[in-house]
């Protein structure tokens, strides 16, 4: 038995912070090194905060094979002002050690990309500020600079892009976030009341209000000991994949706008339109907000509610798979999707892409597989990918997910329809646990979510960490536009989707 | 030719598959039950009841004197409603935009539709803009589900687009602009930027409750709510997120449209 780390066993789990062992620094760096290097394993989150002046960091690593996260840890004391970086040798890290940074002030020796993540308005370096964000530069005469954002031309969120071009030719894109930072770790780390705490996490992406609030609870219910009921586990993985379902339609039809095919956009936008309404006819809300709380619901489902969401995902069902067998056989949108931006499956591992950007490239790495939560602990799913890393892989991948998202919500439909349990009113009085860590997965739309919370010695949250699967994925996309046309940027952006708000907080 | 024939068959066949999408009527569009949107308080509620819907109130927006609830700082939760079981109720009334700020505060009795306030509304807005009125989004820290409705609202469905009002690319192609999110200090100077691209006289409208108030936000030290305070809003739409209804109907007040 390796004792340099806690093994955490199930998802969502709580374990007491003291039984984390602190090792040094070095055997740290390769024990996290050599765990990397095996493919079956990825860092989940790894983050640091401040205790009684040192630095105590927690690194979480999960294991796909398994099923299980250990949890290493470290700490620096105040004369350190820097470690050695496990970037040059582990590339998935280099995004965790810039927030760390960032957020510290720790230095991380041979980062070859030690930028700002976000601007967070706590951030140890006042100096740095979003107007003199370091690009990367290419002194040349033949090369030129294209900027856009933060405000894009659409109606969407902000965040600037920085474009090193050779005519039309795209040689380097940086993507330069922290336009959205509202400060919510911060918030959430607070004197919150527990149903503050819910509202907010439905806002760390708007679009993921479902995922992030089931992660949410997950985290607050392993912490204070509450089990929901089966029933309400079935209800949360039906919301869950109702999310995925509208979410999934609503980017074909972008995705179709983007290569002016007018008749998919209008469609998907339609059907889109019916799977949210239901959504609303369950909560009142089309995002799903006001759904998820922790140990109950105040929307339980019912049998004639349930019975028109099945009709409904009938008759969407059934227009969708029409509409995207049109969709992949125009040879205009064909010819806009194939073999643009791709990304490799290598460049992918190396990345430490997750959910679509990883399941596109080949890659069947999924929460609900590999680290089951809510009923996908009784219900087994088997992750959809696509190979080609491009485009069209994540546009196919819309497809097939979403007939699959179908299938499960009417299994798990009549498995609830068994069920002889209660989904519960929500409990607002928990008492969370002492010096715990929780740690809470959820594959959302996007791919994995995960929350960690740590409490004190009182069971007051000290430290709440997020990290939205956009926070990885988003070098994907960096890394997808290279060596392509300019004007391929729009779709190329599209097909990933990806969250400002849930990476800038 | 035969191929192209038999594609646009297929084509004509989806289409007539979806059959109509559009809402004829924008004003009168029927939505679920549960929808929350214009709060009805009792008119005798009592002061333990003030206390305790107060005590779970999560954005604050419920006055601790009078029981009143602050449309612009609401996020639609509905706590107040299941615990004091029906002495506050949310009916589905999603017509509640308003002009005036203190419009969208809901008095303890008041059971009366909102509208805007004519004698408010700047007098270019209906002489310049009655037919066609083209926006700029500025999303400020939003969660990306108002941004969504936004752009719901000029979809297949909704079709916004039927009375001239549309999103446009630039502020300077545009008549005014659309915020969304509590105004992160990072987006301030981005907002006020683009705010005086616009050509006067600019519009100014809120979309949902974070642009409002701030919402569950406005306690961060993240934000930057400078331009909130120094500029006359034209029109509030609260929402969490503000439904494509809410919006269009705002608007369409606004504008004068019936």
């Amino acid at each position: 038995m390796d004792n340099s780390y806690l093994e955490i066993e199930k998802n969502p789990s709580a374990v007491d912070l003291n039984e984390v062992p602190v090792i040094e620094y070095e055997s740290f760096y390769t024990k996290v090194r050599d765990l990397l290097r095996n493919g079956s394993n990825h860092c989940l989150s790894y983050f640091g905060f401040e205790r009684d002046n040192d630095l105590i960091f927690i690194c979480l690593i999960a294991d796909d094979s398994s099923g299980k996260v250990r949890a290493f840890s470290f700490s620096v004391g105040r004369e350190i002002s820097s470690v050695k970086s496990l970037t040059t040798e582990c590339p998935a890290m280099h995004i965790f050690e810039r927030e760390i940074h960032e957020n510290l002030g720790i230095g991380f020796d041979g980062h070859p990309w030690l930028k700002p993540v976000r601007y967070p308005f706590n951030r140890k370096n006042r100096d740095k500020v979003m107007d003199n964000y370091p690009f990367y530069k290419i002194e040349s005469e033949e090369l030129h600079e294209v900027g856009v954002g933060p405000i894009h031309a659409g109606v969407i969120e902000p965040g600037h892009f920085r474009f090193i071009c050779n005519g039309e030719k795209v040689l380097h894109l940086e993507i330069h976030l922290g336009y959205q930072h509202r400060g919510i770790e911060t918030l959430l780390s607070g004197d919150l009341s527990p149903l503050q705490r819910c509202i907010l996490s439905e806002s760390i992406a708007g679009d993921t209000s479902v995922g992030h609030s089931i992660a949410h609870v997950q985290a607050i219910e392993s912490l204070s000991g509450i089990v929901p009921d089966e029933k309400l586990q079935i209800e949360r993985s039906m919301a869950l994949e109702l999310e995925r379902i509208a979410v999934h339609i609503g980017d074909m039809a972008a995705l179709c706008g983007d290569v002016a095919y007018q008749l998919g956009q209008a469609v998907c936008e339609a059907l889109r339109t019916t799977i949210i309404n239901s959504t609303q006819n369950w909560c009142g809300n089309r995002f799903g907000k006001g759904l998820v709380r922790p140990g109950g619901t105040n929307y339980p489902l019912n049998d004639s509610l349930l019975a028109s969401i099945l009709k409904t995902l009938d008759d969407t069902g059934r227009k969708y798979a029409e509409i995207t067998a049109r969709i992949f056989s125009v040879p205009s949108v064909l010819a806009r999707f194939e073999d643009i931006g791709t990304v490799t499956a290598a460049q992918a591992s190396a990345i430490g892409a997750v959910g679509m950007a990883a399941r596109t490239c080949g890659i069947p790495r999924d929460i609900r597989r590999s680290h089951p939560f809510q009923y996908f602990r009784k219900y087994g799913i088997n992750p959809v990918t696509t190979g080609s890393g491009d485009v069209l892989a994540r546009a196919r991948l819309r497809e097939l997910e979403v007939a699959e998202s179908i299938k499960t919500i009417k299994d798990l439909a009549e498995i609830w329809g068994h069920q002889t349990g209660s989904s519960g009113r929500p409990v607002y009085t928990e008492k969370l646990k002492p010096e715990m860590l929780a740690v809470s997965l959820v594959e959302g739309w996007r791919g994995e979510i995960c929350h960690s919370v740590i409490t004190d010695s009182r069971g007051k949250i000290i430290n709440y960490k997020v990290k939205d699967p956009s926070f990885h994925n988003w070098m994907a996309l960096a890394l997808a536009v290279r060596n392509q046309e300019i004007s391929d940027f729009p779709v190329c952006n599209k097909s990933f989707n990806l969250s400002y708000c849930g990476n800038d907080l | 030719m035969i191929i192209q024939a038999n594609r646009m068959l297929k084509e004509l066949r989806i289409l007539k598959h979806q059959g109509r999408q559009y809402i004829k009527d924008l004003r009168r569009q029927p939505v679920s039950e549960l929808f929350r949107g214009r709060p009805v308080i009792s008119s005798d509620i009592s002061r333990d009841e003030i206390v305790s819907a107060c005590g779970i109130c999560p954005s604050g927006a419920i006055s601790n004197t009078d029981g009143s609830i602050d449309l612009g700082k609401c996020v639609f939760c509905r706590e107040c409603e299941f615990l004091l079981k029906g002495r506050i109720r949310f009916l589905n009334d999603y017509r509640i935009a308003a002009n005036k700020r203190e419009d969208l505060v809901i008095m303890p009795g008041d059971d009366k539709p909102l509208r805007l306030d004519e004698s408010a509304i700047r007098k270019d807005i209906r002489k310049l803009f009655r037919n066609s009125l083209k926006l700029r989004q500025v999303s400020a820290g939003g969660d990306n589900s108002g941004e969504m409705e936004l752009n719901a609202s000029g979809n297949v469905n909704f079709d916004f687009g039927r009375y001239g009002v549309e999103f446009v690319a630039s502020p300077r192609h545009a008549d005014g602009i659309v915020i969304t999110g509590p105004v992160t200090g990072n987006m301030a100077e981005a907002l006020e930027i683009c705010y005086k691209a616009v050509p006067e006289p600019s519009v100014i409208i809120l979309v949902g409750t974070d642009a409002i108030s701030g919402g569950m936000f406005s306690s961060s030290p993240a934000l930057d709510r400078t331009f909130i305070d120094t500029h006359a809003p034209d029109l509030y739409v609260p929402g969490n997120p503000a439904h494509p209804l809410t919006f269009i109907n705002g608007v369409m007040d606004l504008l004068g449209l019936r």
